[in-house]
């Protein structure tokens, strides 16, 4: 019979190695499934994985998908290191796409530096307005921030397709729902020629640096740490765990807000009743493939992106299922839970021994 | 009776037992014997490898090499029901019983075969006279105190009719009476060829009860001797291979100045079913003193702990008062900054955090306090100084400040947690069993550090499982029983057995009444 029996000390560059291991026992899962399909492994996987890197246009791209997993991955990271389960920042991120789209709209005719600041801020407001409610009923009422988070995610994407569907239709758009294309003061700088590599980029790389700051070198990072940890201790030591969850959720909604609007007034340019490819869900697994920790969701994010754009890549040349890249998303988390199981424990075949009731008796 | 094979023959007898835990050698080479009739101590510190040698007796665990004998035949015991078919029982230190049942009905559930209630019933009684284990088998479980509980524990053995009864740290949850009467039992037990093995840390009870004690160090037994040639200081330099002084009680000293720390009437309702309400709580603690409040665990003794750090707060201010601060309603870390600090029984998880490092543990509480905090950054260089002058003052046994909390021992960790809070100089320290669970060398260094800093001017306050600790460091003592404190009395003329009574809720009345 196989048992798990735990390692006394588990190794810690096993710890930051297990992404690794799980990338590639996903990769040899990956040809596998394309063998199991008819598709020569070894085209899916250069269509996948090395196709989309040959070109400056393809790293450029690689870094236009990263951003919105960058910036939620990082928020979404700080929250769970806090035992903060925020699940819904897919809705986050619309709801910033809608108050910082609408500010767009709103502000259509005016031709001002100031619009596109003002778009950012309004979409941290919409995120962070989202967040609050989970904070506040969780914080109020002790219920499970997964639950209402995830479940405003729906309200959210229905909000948007009622107001592209109805009053933020484009006039001269022929009945599609989707808004007015926004004008130049409303959308992002493109910082690299000839791409789509958008300002948004570099906003994303400031907010690892500074969340690595935060939580390692502040009081309130290690409140974060100690609560996550140990909620008693933190208790012990005077620190609000009510705090805690608004500031992470919070946070968390101004980042996946910021997500939103970059995504609507970047590589989108207009508003659509689909917006993201599933960002919000996707940095779940990028936080805990990164290890929690901001360069790792960093590396993570660029993996993800990766994974988006061989998707697209290998449906057109190969035409594979875009579904594909879900279950290379899915296959890799699987991957990394299952290396961090062999990491702390150890497989023993034989018959259940005695040690495992001596914690139930004694 | 079974028949006996020899009288010479030892009951029990374990050769060369060794078991490893990864990273840990608990048992090396182990030799053991218990006669027929013998209360037979185990003693050894935390860690020892006490409670790893029992369960392999008992059968939850079993040796990588080394033989048992059972009555001269070699025997395999594979599970504690094999051990019991043999004539094994254990009592356990942590009970097993179902609140909302009754006595019989909790003993039926242990027994592979309990037949007729009634008939049952009758076996019980018949067990507790004989045996001046006083239980009323149709009680409720949840209506019994601990060392009736316990009782019930010990009688559940007896209806087996064991040949060996193992008893692990019996007496760490009964008061000084409950403790005479189970010595008792245990005595008539013997008499009667029934053998005991007695596991303990505490020296002067086995000095008093025991025929025979094998004492184990880091695995290994380094003494098997009669206990009553020894005193209790010759066991402890023994049992840790050295050799330790006594902590004295600080001076009393007379001051007119006012007391550092008040609690008027607290009363808190506990959080759920589990938890103690305290109930009007009031005792001051004055400069230089130490007043201990003696307890059996689960009083309110967690409770009160964290109603005066502040993780709990209380309705009127007034209700605490530090250095003439009013500050009840205030957390803790407003208390801490008023020069209250305080340690909660529990190290993990709550006095500190097992996977940080000790200078992040360090930042815990000391944090503003010790102006390791500016601007909302952590001054990294003041933080690791600091903890390293607690880990050198202190002579913590780790690897530096940037070892975990968890690589460290218990005794080790809690001197680190003490140290954390003597070091930032608190006018008022309450703590919460110093010395549970730490070896001896490293109690008597707490000990001998919270009588220092009395003697420095602070007020501790010392809650405590421990009488024998009470009685030598504080001035002052109170009972708390069922989340009531009793009177506070000077330490100097009271008794044991008064303070045993306390603890079993006796009024202080019926106790002049009796005097």
């Amino acid at each position: 019979m196989l048992r798990l029996e735990a390692r006394a000390e588990p190794s810690r560059a096993m710890i930051y190695l297990s992404p690794v291991f799980a990338l590639g026992l996903t990769l040899v899962a990956g040809v596998v499934l394309f063998e199991i399909m008819g598709v020569p492994a070894g085209d899916a996987l250069y269509a996948f994985f090395i196709e989309p890197l040959s070109s400056l246009y393809g790293l450029t791209e690689l870094g236009v998908k990263a951003t919105p997993l960058i910036l939620i991955g990082v928020a979404l990271a700080i929250g769970f290191r806090a035992n903060v389960w925020n699940i819904g920042a897919e809705g986050q991120l619309t709801l910033g796409a809608i108050f910082g789209g609408g500010v767009g709209l709103l502000l259509y005719d005016v031709d001002s530096k100031w619009v596109l600041p003002a778009m950012l801020l309004a979409a941290m407001l919409g995120g962070m307005l989202w967040a609050a409610i989970p904070a506040f009923l969780r914080t109020r009422f002790n219920t499970s921030e997964i639950l209402v988070s995830l479940m405003l995610t729906y309200v959210a994407t229905l909000l948007l397709s009622y107001l592209v569907h109805g009053p933020w239709r484009d006039p001269d758009g022929f009945n599609f729902p989707e808004s007015r294309m926004f004008h130049d003061a409303a959308s992002l700088p493109i910082i690299f020629p000839d791409s789509r590599l958008h300002i948004g980029f570099a906003l994303a790389l400031f907010v690892v640096v500074a969340a690595w700051f935060v939580i390692s070198r502040t009081l309130i990072g290690f409140q974060i740490q100690v609560i996550g940890r140990a909620p008693r201790a933190g208790a012990y030591a005077g620190f609000s765990h009510k705090k805690l969850i608004w500031m992470t959720l919070l946070f968390a909604g101004a980042a996946a807000g910021l997500a939103g609007v970059i995504e609507v007034s970047g590589p989108i340019g207009q508003l659509l009743p689909s917006i993201s490819p599933g960002y919000g869900f996707t940095a779940i697994i990028v936080a805990f493939v990164g290890r929690l920790h901001p360069v790792g969701v960093l590396l993570a994010s660029l993996l993800m992106a990766l994974s988006y754009l061989g998707g697209e890549n290998a449906q057109i040349s190969l035409n594979l299922p875009l579904a594909v890249t879900g279950v290379f998303q899915g296959l890799l988390l699987f991957m990394l839970l299952a290396c961090d199981v062999l990491i702390r424990y150890r497989i023993r075949i034989g018959p259940i021994v005695s040690k495992i009731d001596a914690g139930n008796t004694a | 009776m079974i028949k006996q094979p020899d009288a010479k023959t030892p009951l029990l007898a374990l050769g060369a037992i060794t078991k490893s835990y990864p990273g840990c050698l608990a048992n090396d080479h182990v030799d053991f014997a218990i006669s027929r009739g013998e209360i037979h101590a185990l003693l050894g510190e935390n860690g020892a490898g006490k409670s790893t040698l029992v369960k392999i007796i008992y059968g939850i665990l079993r040796a990588d090499s080394g033989n048992i004998r059972w009555c001269g035949e070699p025997v395999t015991i594979d599970s504690p029901s094999t051990a019991r078919r043999l004539g094994i029982a254990m009592v356990f230190q942590h009970f097993s019983l179902f609140e909302s049942l009754t006595v019989v009905e909790n003993i039926a559930l242990g027994m592979d075969s309990p037949g007729n209630m009634e008939s049952l019933k009758a076996r019980i009684r018949e067990v507790s006279t004989s045996y001046g284990l006083l239980l009323d088998p149709d009680r409720h479980v949840h209506s019994l105190s601990v060392g009736e509980r316990q009782r019930i524990e010990i009688i559940r053995c007896l209806l087996q009719q064991p040949k060996l009864l193992i008893m692990d740290e019996p007496t760490s949850v009964l008061t000084p009476q409950e403790i005479e009467q189970l010595f008792a039992t245990l005595r008539r037990l013997a008499a009667q060829g029934m053998s005991i093995l007695y596991i303990s840390h505490k020296l002067d009870e086995i000095r008093t009860l025991c025929h025979q004690a094998t004492i184990l160090r880091n695995g290994r037994v380094v003494a098997d001797t009669d206990p009553t040639t020894h005193t209790a200081r010759s066991l402890a330099a023994i049992m840790m291979g050295e050799e330790l002084e006594l902590p004295s009680r600080p001076p009393l000293t007379q001051s007119d100045s006012p007391p550092r720390l008040v609690v008027n009437d607290l009363s808190l309702r506990a959080l759920d079913e589990f938890g103690v309400d305290l109930k009007n709580i009031s005792f001051t603690v004055g400069r230089g003193e130490i007043l201990g409040i003696a307890g059996v665990a689960g009083n309110g003794q967690i409770e009160l702990t964290n109603a005066l750090a502040g993780e709990r707060r209380c309705q009127q201010a007034d209700t605490i008062v530090i250095d003439q601060v009013a500050c009840g309603h205030r957390g803790p870390e407003f208390r801490r900054e008023l020069g209250l600090g305080s340690i909660p029984e529990e190290r993990f998880g709550h006095g500190a955090i097992a996977d940080l490092s000790l200078a992040e543990n360090a930042y815990l509480t000391a944090h503003h306090r010790m102006g390791l905090t500016r601007y909302g950054l952590i001054r990294r260089r003041l933080r690791n100084a600091f903890s390293n002058r607690v880990i050198d003052q202190f002579r913590v046994k780790a690897g530096g400040h940037q070892s975990t909390a968890s690589s460290l021992s218990g005794g080790n960790l809690q001197k680190f947690i003490v140290g954390r809070e003597i070091c930032q100089r608190h006018g008022v320290l309450v703590v919460c069993q110093p010395t549970w669970g730490v070896d001896a060398g490293a109690a008597t260094a707490i000990q001998q550090a919270l009588v220092e800093m009395a003697e420095a001017g602070a007020a501790v306050l010392v809650i405590s499982q421990d009488l024998d600790e009470l009685m030598l460091i504080c001035n002052r003592i109170a009972a708390i029983c069922a989340g009531r404190l009793s009177d506070v009395l000077p330490v100097a003329t009271t008794s044991v057995e008064q303070i045993g009574l306390l603890m079993a809720g006796a009024d202080m009345e019926m106790d002049r009444a009796e005097a």
